[in-house]
């Protein structure tokens, strides 16, 4: 394999392994941009993950699974809600409930209802989303440099890749081409002001919690039946931490969460890549190592080493009216 | 007048409430047995038999408490001073390793009770230094002390198995765990303190570890609400700005809270280690670090509080166990659930009743 073989397959790669942090991290810029954070991404991406597998083994249909992949995420948006908007309750213990109660409750009711300890059946073609040949791939391929980069890379993903990367600028034009958006972001940074505008810090935020359900039950479902055809035990596996990583990484912008969790979707193909190979010079490099850069990563940029990223004012703060 | 401010005797706020939101929790889960098609009442029977019924049983029980006894404290230390470590975790994991290192150097020389504290020493020292990082960063660069915690357990996951399977490892061997101490590094069980109840411990790992988790229940309980410094601490989790303006240097608070916090959690480690399995293994920790949050949270971070709790998960584990022979549908990941509502209902929906314990009161107050 020569070097030109191997990047094409690392970079193919980078793009599975980044489309479900892509919508996580862009669930996780909604909602921390109207002010309430969230550390169940991963939860409810677990949870979704399980929901559109059972659905999509039990009817037969992607679609199906897709929606009751959203639909159980949003439901424990719904939860998260009502616990840190309504209640006023501290988001982030709020958020590690609902990573404990997603984690366990696909273990338990994949078990009971499925017995392969904690699996869900294997899914046949037709129950996933399966890859879509853009047209001209067969053509192109002997044209060097570009034909296997559309071949092996832009081509042949299935829907929900797409779909992510619609979803970035969608989410740009959301937040800042729409009132909703701007009225989110202000929510984040400024409830009092929202309010003294005469519009409703809860059921603005409530949407927001509300779209980042949404947008979960899309990085749930490409893991369970888009880039797998089962659930998995605890196939969520961090991704919803290293989103949250990457929304910071961003320091909460749309373009740059999608550029953040290509980096870290790269590293983790990479890793994959380099696995039992040795470096010229340096010889075999642990794979720990590459496993946990994007963590340390993380830590030194919040240790402001690459320029500070300053969250929303308002994040984490439950909003009292004042009297 | 707003409900959230009337004064309620302690009785309720500390008992009370925290029992509502606990059978709560229980009722939900009770509800997902019910949703896999078995009989919760029995599921609650066979779990309490489980981890109560006999000598073994409450062994493990305790055992498991143990675990958790540390990682609330560890937890609750910080929430005092209002950080939310979510790093016991990844502390406990590597305090596990001076626990092991302690334990490799002394055992072929010296009795138990010479390398225990030396092990102690050494893992606290150990979970102490994993949480330095992020509590120089929150204390000095105002990085949330969440994110980073959360990092820094899968990082310290990342270097442990890095360690077991590239340094620490046996030669020849398939397994990626530390030799198996001698005597010299095991801490021996209490079955004496079992027989005074005319118990029999079995194979139960229940071991000394846990006499040095009521001693250290008892030193946080003296350090938060008996010194200068676990004043300053207290107020700066009520008010930064009040902490401030009193003159209470942030920085050094922060950094000696979550030195304590990571200290009590890498004491964990001596539980499972020199303990139980005699030997450093990877995932020992098996989630006590994230125990230790729901334990915190319902204990209300007091001392007794988290023995308490930490019995009661002890219970859950143990129980959960056992209950997962009998009924193979119940999978122990029930405890995991149980978990997450605890901490839902104990911690992110505390005052979900107040307002209405608040009238009820006020009520027969009145009449």
């Amino acid at each position: 394999m020569d070097y030109f073989d191997i990047l094409v397959s690392i970079l193919g790669s980078t793009v599975r392994l980044s489309i479900p942090l892509i919508f996580t991290a862009l669930a996780g810029l909604f909602s921390e941009r109207a002010g309430v954070f969230d550390i169940g991404l991963e939860g409810k991406m677990l949870a979704a993950a399980f929901a559109s597998a059972t659905a999509a083994y039990l009817t037969g249909s992607p679609w199906a699974g897709l929606a009751s992949g959203i639909g159980v995420s949003m439901a424990f948006s719904l939860v998260h809600g009502f616990a840190s908007i309504t209640n006023r309750g501290n988001q982030i213990v709020s958020g590690v409930a609902i990573n404990f109660a997603a984690a366990g409750l696909t273990a338990v009711l994949g078990q009971a209802w499925f017995r392969q300890g904690g699996r869900t059946p294997g899914l046949p073609a037709d129950a996933r989303f399966g890859p879509i040949h853009l047209p001209g791939a067969e053509l192109l391929h002997d044209v060097p440099v570009i034909g296997p980069i559309y071949m092996h890379v832009i081509s042949g993903n299935n829907l929900l890749t797409y779909l992510a990367f619609l979803a970035v600028p969608l989410s740009w034009w959301v937040l800042y081409r729409t009132r909703f958006g701007l009225r989110l972001r202000a929510v984040g940074e400024n409830p009092g002001a929202v309010d003294t505008a005469g519009i409703s810090v809860t059921w603005l935020r409530y949407r927001a919690v509300l779209v980042a359900g949404f947008l979960c039950g899309f990085s749930g479902t490409y893991l369970a039946i888009a880039q797998s055809a089962a659930f998995i035990n605890n196939m969520s596996a961090g991704k919803g931490y290293i989103a949250l990583a990457a929304l910071i990484f961003a320091k909460w912008r749309p373009v740059p969460v999608m550029l953040a969790c290509l980096l870290f979707g790269f590293l983790d193909a990479f890793a994959n890549f380099m696995q039992g190979k040795s470096v010229p010079g340096i010889g075999e490099v642990p794979v720990q190592i590459f496993q946990a850069l994007p963590y340390i990563l993380t830590c030194v940029l919040l240790a402001g080493l690459i320029g500070s990223a300053n969250p929303p004012k308002a994040g984490g703060v439950p909003y009292v009216k004042e009297r | 007048m707003s409900t959230a401010s009337v004064p309620l005797p302690n009785w309720i706020n500390y008992a009370l409430l925290p029992l509502i939101n606990l059978i709560l929790a229980f009722l939900v889960s009770g509800f997902v047995v019910w949703i896999i098609g078995e009989n919760p009442y029995d599921a609650l029977v066979l779990m309490l038999q489980g981890a109560l019924g006999r000598g073994e049983g409450i062994g493990f029980t305790l055992f498991y408490a143990t675990n958790f006894i540390f990682t609330g404290l560890s937890v609750a230390v910080a929430y005092h001073a209002g950080l939310f470590n979510i790093g016991s975790e990844g502390q406990a994991y590597v305090g596990g390793l001076g626990a092991a290192l302690a334990a490799l150097a002394l055992d072929r020389y010296v009795p138990w009770y010479v390398t225990m504290p030396f092990a102690v020493v050494a893992a606290a020292l150990f979970g102490a230094a994993w949480a330095f990082i992020p509590a120089w960063l929150q204390a000095k660069r105002g990085s949330h002390i969440v994110i980073t915690t959360i990092m820094f357990n899968f990082i310290g996951a990342a270097l442990m198995v890095y360690l077991l399977v590239n340094v620490l490892i046996v030669p020849g061997k398939m397994a990626p765990e530390t030799r198996t101490f001698l005597p010299g590094g095991q801490l021996p069980k209490l079955d004496w303190l079992m027989a005074l109840f005319g118990l029999k411990l079995g194979p139960a790992p229940f071991n000394v570890s846990f006499l040095i988790a009521l001693v250290m229940g008892a030193l946080v309980w003296v350090l938060i609400w008996r010194t200068k410094f676990g004043y300053e601490m207290r107020t700066l989790g009520i008010s930064r700005s009040a902490a401030a303006y009193a003159g209470i240097p942030y920085v050094k608070i922060v950094i000696i809270t979550m030195l304590i916090s990571g200290g009590l959690a890498g004491m964990m480690a001596l539980n499972p280690v020199m303990g139980a399995s005699a030997r450093l293994q990877v995932e020992f920790v098996g989630g006590a670090g994230f125990v230790g949050i729901a334990v915190s949270l319902m204990g209300r971070n007091h001392p007794v509080g988290i023995v308490l709790a930490a019995i009661l998960f002890g219970v859950l584990y143990q129980g959960g166990a056992e209950l997962s022979f009998d009924m193979p549908n119940i999978t122990r990941d029930m405890i995991v659930v149980i978990q997450g509502l605890v901490i839902l209902f104990a911690g992110a929906l505390e005052y979900m009743f107040r307002p209405a314990i608040v009238r009820i009161y006020q009520q027969l107050a009145r009449g």
